[in-house]
């Protein structure tokens, strides 16, 4: 039933993200679907790589080594954003036309009280993404 | 393979020397969770920073009056003693931008050799316009020249001592209207011309080159790994960096004060509210409200937004000045005005041998030490926002362009009120107080009403612009160079700058601002000048 599957990925926090990158393999899997893993990193060094080329690297690393495991095709998309902690959400959404994905699987905390207040990026996610999406947490 | 969408920031590629270290940006925060919120920050430098801003903010407030007299002493004293050493090193600023601009040197590109600007001219200007003037243009448009005029026409006075009792810059003009005029206005633009935005410029282009060329986090100490080496993660970096936060800190606090008189003195004028504290706590308390709205929305759904906003409403009020004014005046005056500041800029920025002591130390020598304290703020901005220009290109946006646009908003306003005096004898402009200036000069002309109220805003989101990119600064600094640390953060440095402004202005008013302002500009003089010879170590070591 999907064709491409986009999963948002923090490089920093891998061991949180487990369950929602071995739920997106086993999705891939069973619906023949191409997976696409998208970071969101700023034009400024960060612990992860010095430049947005570096961190491009990586993510695709990251991806192959991801479609390896799943047996499916996999790629990567990078976005730079210069306030990636205020622009993570709009970028995600924006990002899913761009992979032209049609599926999400998003990984997410356990609902506590701030989230009364401000939503979880999984939340926003869910809440605007025009195609369907999976939170896993 | 990985694909760049059309909606993302172009990738630098091309060249550029990335420095081979081991340090990993942020490997010294510590993430500590507060309540709900998580935290990123760097350890020693937030905690430092945090604790003593604090601390501070409840100190000035307990103490209140009694240490008013302390900070002015202070103020004076270091105006005094170091005027030589600011002048000297603002003219090595300019010195040096001046230089680079015209070297090979200047065909260096920020973020690489292929990489293209994230912003468009238009808003790029805006931001750094917003960033580095707003309130000081809006409050001392019209003071500065006036002031200016008035004591270069009142001449030189010796006072009981042998030396010199007034204010007139240079030798003054005394009793010639024409010379007192230029001579005023040539000061007032050596103010706000090429050494301020000099100042800036070394700093932008130092955190630009050692951030996007050559990887390391975006803080001012990265800016001394070629004299420092690996040391520079250490404690001298702390203090670095701990200095950096700190002059932003009262720097901005210095003009937020500015702001916050000028703004609750114009209100008062237009709509007869009683002037006082109360009234300016609730109103920098509003503002400060909507600066942390505007942070919270991040870079380009705040900031950006908002600056484009102002740019648009002082280019409107300036239209009108210029149309409604003595517009003949304006213009010409644009071109004479310019060549007074070409013939006075030497001899104003002499800093030995002079004896307009209280110009020098009371104007001069206290701007560049406030904007030198603001330097890593709006240096930082800058940098933040100029990935993609080639060193020259940045010099030159960054000296030139501001540098016109002040001349022309300093002739605009300042001229038309110098005329009011001269041509129609309206002595008004000259007795208000400095904060009421502006709006006393207004009355002259048509539309008061909405003017002034234009006035007013235009200082209230200059006040918001300054406050949010500033509290993205102090943020970036006390997260170890982190662009992305959580939002709270921000909003935490955002509240204080608007409480330390709060303090300040109860505590001793604007001598005790000024005072913080210089105490912290001092110490970052120093740093700046190691951070030239840095800089031009940095740019020779890429690839042109």
């Amino acid at each position: 039933m999907f064709r491409k599957i986009m999963v948002p990925v923090d490089l920093a926090h891998l061991n949180n993200l487990a369950p929602a990158l071995d739920e997106a393999r086993r999705l891939a899997g069973w619906h023949g679907a191409e997976l696409c893993y998208v970071a969101v990193t700023a034009p400024t060094p960060g612990p992860l790589a010095h430049t947005p080329a570096e961190f491009a690297a990586k993510l695709d690393a990251f991806a192959a080594e991801e479609g390896r495991k799943a047996g499916q095709p996999a790629s990567a998309h990078m976005i730079v954003s210069h306030d990636p902690a205020v622009d993570l959400n709009r970028k995600l959404i924006a990002a899913i036309s761009e992979t032209g994905a049609d599926l999400v699987v998003i990984g997410s905390h356990r609902p506590g009280w701030s989230d009364h207040l401000f939503s979880s990026h999984g939340g926003y996610v869910a809440t605007h993404a025009p195609v369907s999406v999976t939170v896993i947490r | 393979m990985s694909d760049e969408a059309d909606t993302s920031l172009p990738v630098p590629e091309g060249e550029s020397e990335i420095i081979q270290t081991d340090y990993e940006v942020g490997q010294d925060n510590i993430t500590p969770k507060v309540g709900p919120f998580n935290l990123d920050i760097h350890n020693p430098v937030f905690a430092f920073s945090g604790a003593t801003v604090v601390l501070f903010t409840i100190l000035t407030l307990v103490f209140g009056d009694s240490v008013a007299p302390l900070f002015e002493s202070l103020r004076d004293w270091l105006t005094a003693t170091l005027d030589w050493f600011f002048l000297s090193a603002a003219n090595i600023f300019v010195i040096l931008c001046l230089a680079l601009i015209v070297s090979p040197l200047g065909r260096v590109r920020i973020g690489g050799t292929d990489a293209t600007p994230d912003y468009s001219y238009i808003s790029w200007f805006s931001m750094l316009f917003a960033a580095g003037m707003g309130i000081g243009l809006v409050f001392f448009g019209v003071s500065e020249p006036i002031s200016h005029y008035d004591s270069a026409f009142g001449g030189i006075e010796i006072g009981e001592d042998g030396l010199r009792a007034d204010w007139a810059p240079l030798g003054g003009a005394e009793g010639d209207t024409a010379a007192a005029r230029s001579l005023g206005m040539a000061a007032t633009i050596f103010h706000w011309g090429l050494h301020p935005w000099a100042i800036y410029a070394i700093v932008g282009l130092s955190l630009a080159l050692f951030s996007y060329n050559k990887g390391l986090p975006l803080t001012m100490r990265s800016v001394f790994y070629p004299i420092l080496g690996e040391r520079v993660w250490g404690w001298q970096g702390n203090v670095i960096d701990t200095l950096a936060a700190f002059a932003t800190l009262f720097g901005l606090a210095t003009s937020l004060g500015f702001g916050a008189e000028q703004a609750s003195a114009g209100l008062s004028f237009l709509f007869g509210i009683p002037p006082g504290n109360t009234f300016m706590v609730i109103l920098i308390a509003a503002i400060t409200a909507v600066a942390i709205i505007s942070v919270m929305r991040g870079m380009d759904g705040g900031v950006k937004r908002l600056s484009e906003f102002n740019m648009i409403l002082a280019g409107v009020l300036l239209l009108f000045i210029v149309l409604a004014g003595p517009t003949w005046a304006i213009l010409s005056g644009f071109v004479s005005n310019l060549g007074a500041y070409a013939r006075e800029l030497i001899p104003l920025s002499n800093p030995f041998g002079r004896d307009d002591d209280n110009f020098r130390q009371g104007w001069t020598a206290f701007y560049w030490a406030w904007w030198i304290s603001w330097s890593p703020f709006v240096g930082m901005f800058i940098a933040r926002v100029s990935r993609g220009r080639t060193v020259r290109e940045f010099l030159i946006s960054v000296l030139l362009v501001p540098s016109i646009v002040s001349v022309f908003w300093m002739t605009a306003f300042g001229g038309t009120a110098i005329n009011q005096i001269v041509m129609d004898g309206i002595t008004a402009v000259a007795d208000a107080p400095l904060e009421l200036k502006l709006f006393v000069m207004l009355e002259d002309l048509p539309l008061t009403a909405i003017t002034s109220f234009v006035g007013i805003v235009l200082v209230i989101v200059f006040f918001v612009t300054s406050s949010d990119s500033g509290s993205l600064v102090i943020d970036t600094i006390t997260a170890g160079g982190k662009v992305d640390a959580p939002v709270s953060q921000r909003v935490f440095w955002c509240t204080f700058e608007g409480l330390v402004a709060v303090a300040l202005l109860l505590g001793g008013g604007l001598a005790a601002l000024q005072a913080m302002a210089v105490s912290t500009g001092f110490p970052f003089t120093i740093v700046l000048l190691f951070a030239c010879y840095a800089l031009v170590k940095g740019l020779l070591d890429e690839p042109r």
